[in-house]
């Protein structure tokens, strides 16, 4: 297969291109790299004789590095800055191999015209580790070739060269970088050189201050609501409330005459107006009658009763052994978790201008690639006619794997002929939220004589997550046999367990569902380790001696081990209820990254609160180890917000709440006023971090909750029995 | 209809259709100052907080007619780079922002709050600083904010020795 060879790790020479300069710009490195991230790696691991069939623009020149007059990188990223800290790790990473300090490496979002796409998406905590090895090529070679320039023109061997903070110097002479590149038509490329030794990175493995720190504090206008184009009207499209209704028809006259009205677009799957600014386009849009043709009036009960283990069709993920004799007298518990929303601060937004045979979208997207197809789609352009600007993102956590209003903003814009910029009010993101799906599970298991598991079962059932995603294609999907997000921590990790099995059960809901930041992970492992505490608490053992006990022996497995050890170590976890607090202990795998936490819980007015979170986690070489601490607090919050607060209803056929407020989510007086975060290193390569602290954080604090109370707790979000 | 009104120290007469419209989007759009964000329009997630005659106003809910006359600071008024606010300056040292688009509002809530108890406790932190962060980062701002405190209070020592 051809796909074989393009996954080859290695820069490859005449994938490495060069140009003269562009405007200003000293000169303009390019290269084109194929890699395999590990979520590609992951699902070609199930599925190893399929090519995996949304990898695209592999063969066209990506730029990735620019020179400038003033000496500076300019590194275009492929990945998008959401505030799990990304830029910051590549600069570190492009400044070591490039021998340059990180003030001179500016990192800026690529746009799509530089080819420089990602083929996949910012997601799936991908993005350090899928990078690592062809960002640091990339940027030895660049090195290379402006030290082979610079001997050329100093006339001096190359050997007799030093470089540093891109200052070339050898032979009593100095060159910049810049001045290096100057001129040069034909530059030669290098194979790839030897990378650098860790004990010689000068940035990689430090607490490096984020690059995007000033902009932030200052208030710079970096994201996507904040983009504007010149002589730009504004958008607004009509949305139905209801779930499930299709467009009939709409009476746009009332709409038509009001002040600022430039345009009412009906097409056959929106209906959207442009008017010369935001409000006035929002009156319109209220103007508008819309009749929709909707489902009938269902309610969260009619979703939890879709959503029960038995619906939908299932496989079997995972099993060991044949023990699983129905007549066996079983431990059985059912865990549910309710519909989640992404509630991210900044609203879905864009601004688009098409023009006669183009298009230009600015827009906070997690899918360049997707976003820019669906839109050269609709307009019936090449692709490479629509360059995809995209900005700094206002919180993703996957709600920005999906962005048909990228697709509404160019329809609109092209029948105004001019940029028109659009965004979701709040109730429409609430709405028409793409959310974490419901899930229920039923858990089995059998102690044997010394008071360990003989069997065990996990069966689970969860709406979309990667099917009918744009993301993966169904036919994966479809050949896995399961949904590669809603299986996410439903792997059962304790392997040393004679019998075990987990089947996942699929069902489709009337509304849509899909990405949200670390998938099945967060319901999953808040049943299965909710699960294993009661187990523990069956057979009178520690729970964490309990864990320990039934980890198999393979590095994954060992890391696991690590890293609950040194949590329970760090927290001095005690199963003692000591001045009306309690510990929880919970631990979790999640794309090969292990992590335990202790949580430590008191009841305040008959509600749950967390005190202190310790977290230990094995992310492998921290690239920097204060953004992973800072991603680890932030899940540990983002995590305890969606166990003990979160929660959307159906009612009447509409989702709700449609407001932050109701929408409960954690506040800083929610938030524990300790996290105590240790950074554990089993492998020499960054591995993945946005995500695997959302694991362990609800069965951690349920299973404190238990200790204190008694009660076992088995619906999110957590509620105390009166 | 014209409105004039003081932002960031500069006074500005914008001419507005409907006096209703909130001063979120006469700051934003009409004043072009990007640094004050819409997050819901109902008040509800502070991330459109800024300050009227130094009191934290939720933007996106007050009518622009209400500050004519005002002062008005956005985040973009608070401090810069080289003149810092102290509570720019603890977000800084803390490393407090991930996506950072609710950080301008926490900012200007926290900054409001300082003038008004100086000398702050976790509870008047937990009292006054409601707004709504996704990411979590309420941990690394309230170590901020109490950092923020006591360089704001050594910022008023050390002027009050100076004169």
């Amino acid at each position: 297969m051809a796909d074989k060879e393009k996954g080859s790790k290695k820069v490859s020479r005449r994938r490495f291109l060069v140009k003269g300069g562009l405007g200003t710009i000293g000169v303009v490195a390019v290269g084109a790299y194929i890699f395999r991230n590990p979520i590609r790696r992951e699902l070609l691991g199930f599925a190893n004789s399929l090519e995996a069939p949304y990898t695209d623009n592999t063969d066209k020149p990506m730029v990735w590095f620019e020179v400038t007059n003033n000496n500076e990188i300019l590194l275009h990223s492929p990945k998008m800055e959401m505030g799990q800290g990304t830029f910051t790790g590549i600069a570190q990473m492009a400044a070591d191999e490039l021998s340059v300090s990180m003030s001179q490496i500016k990192v800026v979002h690529a746009a799509s015209s530089t080819g420089n796409v990602d083929s996949f998406a910012t997601g799936g905590s991908t993005s350090i580790s899928g990078l690592w090895k062809p960002l640091r090529e990339l940027a030895a070679m660049l090195r290379v070739m402006l030290i082979k320039e610079a001997a050329r023109k100093m006339n001096v061997g190359i050997d007799e060269l030093n470089v540093e903070d891109g200052v070339i110097s050898g032979n009593g002479r100095t060159l910049t970088y810049a001045q290096a590149a100057k001129g040069v038509e034909n530059w030669e490329v290098p194979d790839v050189p030897s990378l650098k030794n860790a004990k010689d990175y000068e940035y990689i493995g430090k607490p490096i201050a984020r690059v995007d720190l000033d902009a932030k504090v200052y208030g710079d206008p970096i994201f996507g609501m904040d983009a504007e184009m010149p002589d730009m009207l504004y958008g607004a499209v009509v949305r139905p409330s209801k779930i499930g209704s299709t467009f009939v028809s709409a009476d746009t006259s009332a709409a038509e005459n009001m002040p600022g009205v430039v345009k009412i677009i009906v097409e056959d799957d929106f209906v959207g107006v442009v008017a010369n600014s935001m409000i006035e386009a929002e009156h319109a849009k209220d103007a508008i009658n819309v009749t929709w043709e909707s489902y009938e009036n269902l309610d969260t009960a009619a979703i939890t009763k879709m959503m029960t283990v038995g619906n939908g069709n299932s496989t079997t993920i995972q099993k060991n052994g044949d023990a699983f004799d129905e007549d066996d007298e079983f431990e059985t518990l059912e865990f549910r978790s309710p519909i989640g929303a992404h509630a991210q601060i900044e609203p879905n937004g864009v601004v688009a201008f098409v023009e006669s045979d183009s298009a230009t979208i600015k827009i906070s997207t997690q899918v360049v690639s997707i976003t820019r197809k669906e839109v050269a789609n609709r307009l019936g352009l090449d692709t490479d006619k629509v360059n995809i600007v995209p900005t700094y993102l206002g919180g993703g956590f996957g709600r920005r794997l999906h962005t048909p209003h990228a697709v509404q903003a160019a329809v609109m814009s092209k029948a105004v002929g001019k940029p028109v910029k659009y965004f979701f009010s709040r109730k429409e993101e609430f709405q028409h939220d793409m959310f974490r799906p419901p899930t229920h599970h039923i858990i089995k298991g059998k102690l044997n004589s010394e008071g360990y598991l003989d069997t065990l079962e996990h069966e689970f059932v969860s709406g979309d997550v990667a099917t009918d995603s744009a993301l993966i294609p169904n036919a994966l999907t479809n050949f896995l046999g399961a949904d590669v997000g809603a299986i996410r921590g439903g792997f059962i990790q304790y392997t040393a367990i004679p019998n075990f099995k987990t089947v996942y059960w699929h069902v489709v809901l009337p509304f849509a569902t899909s990405w949200w930041r670390s998938l099945g992970l967060l319901a999953n492992t808040f049943a299965m380790e909710s699960f294993i505490d009661e187990m523990a608490l069956k057979a009178n053992k520690n729970a964490v001696d309990f864990r320990l006990h039934q980890i198999g022996e393979e590095p994954i497995d060992n890391r696991l081990k690590n890293v609950i050890k040194t949590a329970a170590e760090k927290a001095n976890y005690n199963e003692e209820v000591v001045n009306g607090r309690a510990m929880g202990f919970a631990a979790s795998i999640d794309a090969n990254t292990p992590c335990a936490q202790v949580a430590e819980v008191s009841i305040v007015d008959n509600k749950i609160k967390v005190h202190k979170v310790t977290v230990a986690m094995d992310p492998g070489l921290a690239v920097n180890p204060d953004q992973i601490r800072a991603q680890c607090e932030g899940c540990v919050i983002m995590g305890m917000s969606a166990v003990l607060y979160e929660q959307m209803f159906v009612e009447d056929g509409e989702l709700t709440p449609t407001i932050y407020g109701p929408y409960q989510m954690a506040l800083m007086k929610n938030a524990p006023k300790e996290i105590d975060v240790v950074l554990l290193q089993g492998k020499d390569t960054p591995g993945a971090v946005g995500e695997p602290p959302l694991g362990p954080i609800g069965a951690a604090i349920a299973n404190a909750v238990r200790r204190l109370t008694g009660q076992r707790l088995t619906e999110l979000p957590l509620k105390l029995s009166k | 209809m014209k409105i004039s009104l003081t932002v960031n120290g500069e006074l500005k007469t914008v001419d507005i259709a409907d006096e209703n419209t909130p001063l979120l989007w006469v700051v934003r759009d009409t004043l072009d100052l990007k640094g004050t964000k819409f997050g819901c329009g109902k008040a509800a997630c502070g991330a459109c907080t800024l300050h009227v005659d130094g009191e934290a106003v939720r933007s996106c809910s007050y009518p622009v007619k209400f500050a004519k006359g005002k002062e008005v600071t956005t985040i973009e008024g608070l401090g810069d780079k080289e003149n810092p606010h102290p509570v720019q300056q603890a977000w800084i040292e803390e490393i407090v922002p991930q996506c950072g688009y609710c950080q301008p509002g926490f900012m200007m809530a926290t900054a409001a709050l300082l003038n008004k108890v100086p000398k702050l406790t976790d509870e008047d932190i937990d009292k006054n600083i409601i707004n709504v962060c996704r990411c979590g980062t309420y941990y690394r701002m309230r170590k901020a904010i109490h950092k923020a405190a006591n360089l704001q209070l050594e910022k008023e020592n050390n002027e009050s020795k100076e004169l």
